[in-house]
């Protein structure tokens, strides 16, 4: 990882410009002092993603429970020129403004996103959910299993994702097509920064991480998965079967029951 | 929900274990480090120490956080209209933002409920004795501090404990400095330093004099100009009024980005003085002295209403003020106005009177320590400043940074010793250094900084600590 940088003269220079933030949540009924968690959907999905099952979930069992749609996603202001700082800005701004230090919880190419939201804002901890760190791999896999949905964004136009690479064939066809019918897309100019595999500078204030993905996700390969905890310190937790999208796939609820348990441990901060 | 009246937690736990050096009993806080002061800097203190696992007692003098900016404090020296003079980017702590939905340049009560929010968000108040005033810091055996307090305002017993380590985070901006004159106790009319005023409500319908330009000095100008019947200036010697827009952005973003690209001083210096030409234009035309020092040579004033008022005639520029009469005051041009209230802006004077001058080697005790990167003291490792800076820029980012160094130091202390050691011998070689450009002699400028130049010192000391 790079180093610690102190001096931010493009940030402090030119500030990213605000955009109008959709956050939706889920609260429990009794606050029990959990911390809160604050979900970053990854490219093309917005809030709504986490509100069909892992928010109410959460906050079920008694963790406060938010999610963002970064800009020019879900109910979030059009931002067509996102760049991925303004997508870390997104997330950083809706976390400090939460009553308590939050866990950062980042799906896919939000993972991203966290991880370099986390050079930003002291998380409590940060789970990183099949991530999409980019580099050319990625795209190949992309390539060779939805070649007609992935072509397009190399030349700026829109990822288009399908079924299979998202779903397991457990989840009914109507429910994935509804999900699939939601997608949106990430501005280009962040699609092409994931060619880059950008770097995020270290995380501040040393929190634990947790990683976690499926086998058998098709955006995704497992050697990835292996790749991005080993860098955080850890190995991947696996769900078999699944696809890439595990908060909306048929067995949603075994990762993030995974996530709370782990939350509720108390996981020690990385040092 | 907390309120900003907080009464803080129970006493520390007691372990009377150790006796001071009088022989008072002491209790023993093991590694646990004492901040002193609960405002911005002290909050990052906190904040920073308790992210390295070290166990933190703050004390604060008064009955909330956030220290200058509350203006609940008897010693806040804010005013109504206080708004900020660095952008947000500037002033913001780096790892907690301000709100997107406040603006460039926020008020003071939203600066409150910014350290009002970070101090929840990071469950700092558990750690902070509120009405607990610090009264005496004297160095113990093995490098650990014994911390004496009571409550504020004198009452109850004093107690002792002793610490790992301390970090001096008490403020700079409430201990008014005020010039002598002669005639000064026969003058009839109202006298106060800028630490008392607060309310526009104090000058309407009068004959206001505001003496000193720094920026407390013009914003109560600015404010006299709109609400007292007549409004005179005096300064004793001309300055670059910089409006807070240039470009159309907020001109410290426009200065960094010159700043970013490495460009030298001397250069912007001229940029700068070229823009000031073409917006605000010859000052001397309006009857303000030419300054005397080029910009960026004394404090930056951000101003954009000063020069206009001057403009509009509802502020008179005069010069310093030779001595006073009982109706009236006679100005070095030898002029006599006849003002009925007088409003020293003349700035704050830092005070450590908890700590021996030895401590600082500041025989003087003129609170004019001589320190490395304006925060560690020669001989004593354990011992930091936090804030002790006049940035030309936003604080907070500084005092930030300052507290991680600290924080790492210790650590480094505990399981790098050697590190520490190379660490020491560096403060005690480098005591004194400078992070400004050439500045002018005065009171208020040996502390001055450059953020970039300071911030770069802090980036190679933390490099030199940690790296492999
Ligand atoms: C009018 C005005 C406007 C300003 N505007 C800006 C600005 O725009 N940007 C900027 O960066 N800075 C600005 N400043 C500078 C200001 O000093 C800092 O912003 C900031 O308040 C400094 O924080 P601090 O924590 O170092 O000190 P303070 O805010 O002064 O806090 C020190 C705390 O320590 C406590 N304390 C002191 N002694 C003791 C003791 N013996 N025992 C226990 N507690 C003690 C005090 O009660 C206080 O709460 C401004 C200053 C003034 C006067
Ligand atoms: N955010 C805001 O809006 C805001 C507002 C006010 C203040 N501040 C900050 O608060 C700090 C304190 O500011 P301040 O304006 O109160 O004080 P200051 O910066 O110390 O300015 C004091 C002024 O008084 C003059 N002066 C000092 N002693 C004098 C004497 N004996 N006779 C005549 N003039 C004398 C100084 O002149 P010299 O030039 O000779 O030193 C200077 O012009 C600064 O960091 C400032 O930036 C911020």
């Amino acid at each position: 990882m790079t180093e610690l940088r102190i001096m931010r003269g493009r940030e402090w220079s030119r500030p990213v410009r605000p955009a109008r933030r959709e956050v939706l949540s889920a609260l429990p009924e009794l606050e029990e002092g959990r911390p809160p968690l604050l979900f970053v959907p990854g490219f093309g999905h917005g809030a709504w993603a986490f509100a069909e099952h892992w928010l109410g979930h959460a906050a079920s069992r008694g963790f406060p429970a938010y999610a963002v749609s970064l800009r020019g996603h879900g109910g979030s202001e059009p931002a067509p020129e996102a760049t991925l700082r303004a997508y870390a800005h997104d997330v950083v701004q809706v976390a400090a403004s939460l009553p308590r230090q939050a866990v950062l919880v980042g799906h896919g190419a939000g993972a991203l996103v966290v991880a370099h939201a986390l050079a930003r804002y002291p998380a409590r901890g940060a789970v990183l959910v099949a991530p999409v760190f980019g580099g050319w791999g990625v795209l190949g896999a992309a390539l060779r299993r939805n070649p007609a949905g992935t072509l397009p964004a190399v030349f700026g136009g829109p990822l288009r994702l399908n079924r299979g690479q998202l779903f397991s064939r457990e989840l009914p066809d109507e429910e994935a097509r509804r999900h699939v019918g939601r997608l949106g897309r990430a501005g280009r100019r962040a699609q092409w920064a994931l060619l880059g595999e950008p770097e995020a500078e270290p995380a501040v204030g040393s929190p634990p991480v947790l990683v976690l993905g499926s086998p058998d996700d098709r955006v995704v390969p497992a050697s990835t998965l292996t790749r991005v905890a080993r860098r955080y310190g850890s190995a991947p937790l696996l769900f078999p079967g699944m696809g890439h999208d595990l908060m909306l796939d048929a067995r949603w609820a075994e990762p993030i029951d995974a996530i709370l348990d782990w939350l509720e441990k108390e996981p020690a901060p990385a040092r | 929900m907390s309120t900003s009246t907080d009464h803080g937690r129970p006493d520390p736990e007691t372990t009377p274990s150790a006796l001071s050096s009088d022989g008072r009993p002491v209790s023993d806080r093991g590694d646990t480090v004492c901040v002193i002061g609960a405002g911005a800097s002290g909050l990052t203190a906190i904040k920073n120490l308790r992210e390295h696992d070290f166990g933190v007692d703050c004390y604060e003098r008064e009955t909330g956080v956030g220290g200058a900016w509350n203006w609940r404090h008897d010693r806040s020296p804010v005013y109504a209209s206080t708004h900020l003079l660095s952008s947000k980017p500037f002033t913001q702590f780096p790892d907690f933002p301000m709100p997107d939905s406040w603006p460039d340049y926020p008020h003071h009560s939203q600066l409150l409920s910014y350290f009002e929010r970070y101090a929840d968000h990071f469950d700092l108040r558990s750690h902070i004795w509120f009405g607990t005033e610090v009264i005496r810091v004297e160095p113990a055996e093995g490098d650990r501090w014994d911390v004496t307090t009571r409550s504020t305002g004198g009452y109850g017993p004093e107690r002792t404990s002793r610490y790992a380590a301390v970090v001096i985070a008490n403020g700079h901006n409430w201990s008014p400095k005020l010039p002598r004159y002669e005639g000064l106790e026969e003058f009839r009319g109202e006298i106060m330093h800028a630490s008392s005023y607060k309310d526009p409500a104090q000058l309407r319908g009068k004959r206001v004099l505001v003496v000193g330009a720094g920026n407390t000095g013009c914003d109560i100008a600015v404010e006299a100009a709109q609400q007292a019947s007549r409004c005179w200036h005096s300064t004793r010697r001309g300055y670059w009024y910089a409006p807070k827009y240039v470009l159309g952005r907020p001109a410290d973003q426009v200065n960094d980005t010159l700043l970013a690209l490495r460009v030298p001083l001397r250069v912007r210096q001229w940029l700068y003085h070229w823009t000031l030409r073409l917006t605000v234009g010859d000052l001397t035309r309006f009857g303000l002295p030419k300054p005397d020092h080029r910009v960026y040579e004394t404090h930056p004033i951000a101003n954009s209403q000063l020069v206009y008022y001057v403009g509009h005639g509802a502020i008179g520029p005069v010069p310093d003020i030779a001595r006073f009469h009982p109706y009236a005051v006679e100005l070095a041009d030898g002029r006599q106005i006849d003002p009925e209230v007088v409003i020293f802006a003349t700035g704050y004077l830092p005070r450590f009177e908890f700590l021996d001058a030895s401590v600082f080697a500041d025989s003087a005790g003129a609170g004019r320590p001589t320190l490395w990167l304006n925060a560690f003291t020669p001989g004593h490792p354990t011992l930091a400043v936090a804030g002790l800076l006049q940035p030309d820029s936003g604080l907070f980012t500084l005092s930030h940074w300052q507290t991680v160094l600290f924080a790492r130091l210790l650590r480094a202390r505990r399981d790098r010793p050697e590190r520490a050691a190379a660490f020491a011998s560096r403060v005690r070689e480098r005591a004194g250094e400078r992070y400004s450009g050439q500045v002018k002699e005065s009171s208020r400028h040996w502390f001055e900084v450059g953020h970039a130049d300071y911030l770069r010192a802090i980036q190679r000391a933390l490099h030199d600590l940690e790296a492999k």
